[in-house]
């Protein structure tokens, strides 16, 4: 299978970059790591009439705390990330996420601010973005602006990026003293996108109860998906069986699933509800142990 | 159609080409190098059997084009032997029944081999793990998990020994 007949660019600079999208417009698409987007162009299921391979842009690969934020650079591969100690070490439910994405062959090639720009419902990182809280830097030729994860992806496939942007850096609070964060993905088979899979991310106060508590999902409604009311009810309360319990059960009043390749909404309800549990019980007890 | 040069280091070999922006890594490398070890299997980005290295990293060559390897270094299966002779990990699936039609054996090796330039002695979790994009469909990886274990100790052996010869020296 071979991509219809494109004209590439390949910038080192990002004001290049820009340039060369404002110039080209609707015609034009980036890529990153490519390894959702070769796919398509390969099959035919998109054209585009200029290729912006924003893989050598410099300056957007690092991943470094600075002032309240853990500050990712849309460039790192998956593959840098999870093998960044930093991360292993204070941001575990990140590097939870980046080792279960794909293959690592995928991972050597595919990028950070690819997962999160596809607007894929499936991809995991938009979830970890949601329930930590995460902002998002946006490039474009006015300046810079910063979003919430939230608002980010509007749609499946589709964000809230407008013609001529490009997504430049992923802001993660960094974690407070007592918290605690897991991410659990149920698959079928090695190196594919989840059934289902949870995102938590719990803020714990003096006395153990949830101060604040942040809840993504992936593959479960048309775009990874904040479980807010999940979120409101475990805020201000130990977490026991019984609450993790009816936490889970609200999680999946919040999803949306649909039934597909990968299961029946039924089936993914049910798997949701599982480790949606799970993943709450084990936030908590990571906040804990900190 | 736009045609766009590249230079790119294949196997240690300095190359200078033109390719089409939309050329796949993979058929470049098949068609006009004549590098047939690299595989096409599923042609959709799940099978590995199209791996090769780029900069040292085990990538798939049918999910990225020809036109990024400009200025970077590709390694094939074809690339990894010294003096005709074997590498290890070669010999290793040789001796330890790591393949049986050989279609996914150039990309499990070179997966592997990336795996081991980090890390010497991994454990059979390591190994599995960093096979996960990898398919094969005869052997059922034992042997081929087998080989890969077998493969690091060679690979050991023959480092110690090249020490050995630098001290004689
Ligand atoms: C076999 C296979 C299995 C996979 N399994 C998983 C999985 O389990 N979980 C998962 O999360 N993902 C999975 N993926 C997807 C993979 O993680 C992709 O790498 C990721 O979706 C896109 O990242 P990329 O850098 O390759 O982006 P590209 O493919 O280059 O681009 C994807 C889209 O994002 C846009 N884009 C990229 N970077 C930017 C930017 N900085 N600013 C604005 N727009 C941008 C592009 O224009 C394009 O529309 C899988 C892919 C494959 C091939
Ligand atoms: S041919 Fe490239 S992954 Fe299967
Ligand atoms: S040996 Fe036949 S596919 Fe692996």
């Amino acid at each position: 299978m071979h991509p219809s007949s494109f004209e590439y660019f390949a910038p080192t600079k990002m004001k290049e970059a820009l340039e060369l999208l404002s110039k080209y417009g609707e015609e034009a698409k980036i890529m990153a790591g490519g390894q959702s987007l070769i796919p398509l162009l390969k099959l035919r299921i998109a054209a585009y009439s200029y290729i912006i391979d924003i893989s050598r842009v410099e300056g957007l690969n690092k991943i470094r705390e600075t002032g309240d934020f853990l500050e990712i650079g849309a460039l790192t591969t998956v593959n840098e990330l999870e093998e960044n100690e930093l991360v292993k070490e204070k941001y575990r439910i990140l590097h939870e996420a980046a080792v279960q994405i794909a293959d690592p062959l995928v991972r050597n090639r595919g990028t950070v601010g690819g997962n999160i720009s596809h607007g894929d419902p499936s991809n995991d990182l938009p979830a970890v973005a949601i329930a930590t809280k995460a902002k998002l830097e946006i490039v474009g030729k006015k300046g810079k602006r910063l979003v919430d994860a939230d608002s980010f992806i509007t749609d499946s496939f589709t964000t809230s990026l407008e013609e001529g942007e490009i997504l430049g850096k992923i802001l993660l609070p960094i974690p407070k003293v007592s918290s605690g964060g897991c991410y659990i993905k149920q698959k079928k088979s090695a190196g594919d996108f989840s059934v289902a899979a949870v995102a938590v991310n719990l803020v714990l106060a003096e006395d153990e109860t949830i101060k604040s508590a942040g809840i993504g999902l992936t593959s479960v409604a048309p775009k990874p998906t904040r479980a807010n009311k999940a979120e409101r009810y475990i805020e201000g309360k130990k977490i026991y069986d019984s609450v993790a319990r009816e936490a889970a059960r609200i999680i999946v009043s919040e999803a949306e699933p649909s039934t597909d390749f990968y299961g029946s909404a039924d089936y993914k309800r049910k798997v949701l509800g599982r480790i949606a549990e799970e993943a709450i019980n084990l936030a908590f007890e990571r906040g804990l142990v900190r | 159609m736009r045609i766009v040069k590249i230079r790119t280091r294949v196997n240690g070999k300095d190359i200078q080409s033109e390719v089409e922006p939309r050329e796949l890594l993979v058929h470049f490398l098949r068609e006009n190098l004549g590098l047939t070890g690299v595989h096409i299997g599923c042609d959709t980005s799940n099978c590995g059997a199209c791996t090769v290295l780029v900069d040292g990293k085990a990538v798939k060559s049918c999910t990225m084009l020809a036109v990024q390897v400009d200025g970077r270094e590709v390694t094939t299966i074809e690339g990894i032997s010294k003096n005709d002779e074997l590498h290890p990990l070669q010999k290793a699936f040789l001796e330890k029944h790591g393949l049986q039609c050989g279609y996914c054996t150039s990309g499990m090796i070179l997966t592997s081999y990336w795996l081991l330039k980090n890390n010497k002695n991994p454990t059979e979790e390591e190994i599995r793990k960093n096979l996960s994009g990898n398919l094969c469909r005869c052997t059922g990886y034992q042997s081929i998990i087998e080989s890969v274990k077998y493969g690091a100790q060679l690979m050991m052996k023959e480092k110690e020994k090249e020490e050995q010869q630098i001290e004689v020296r």
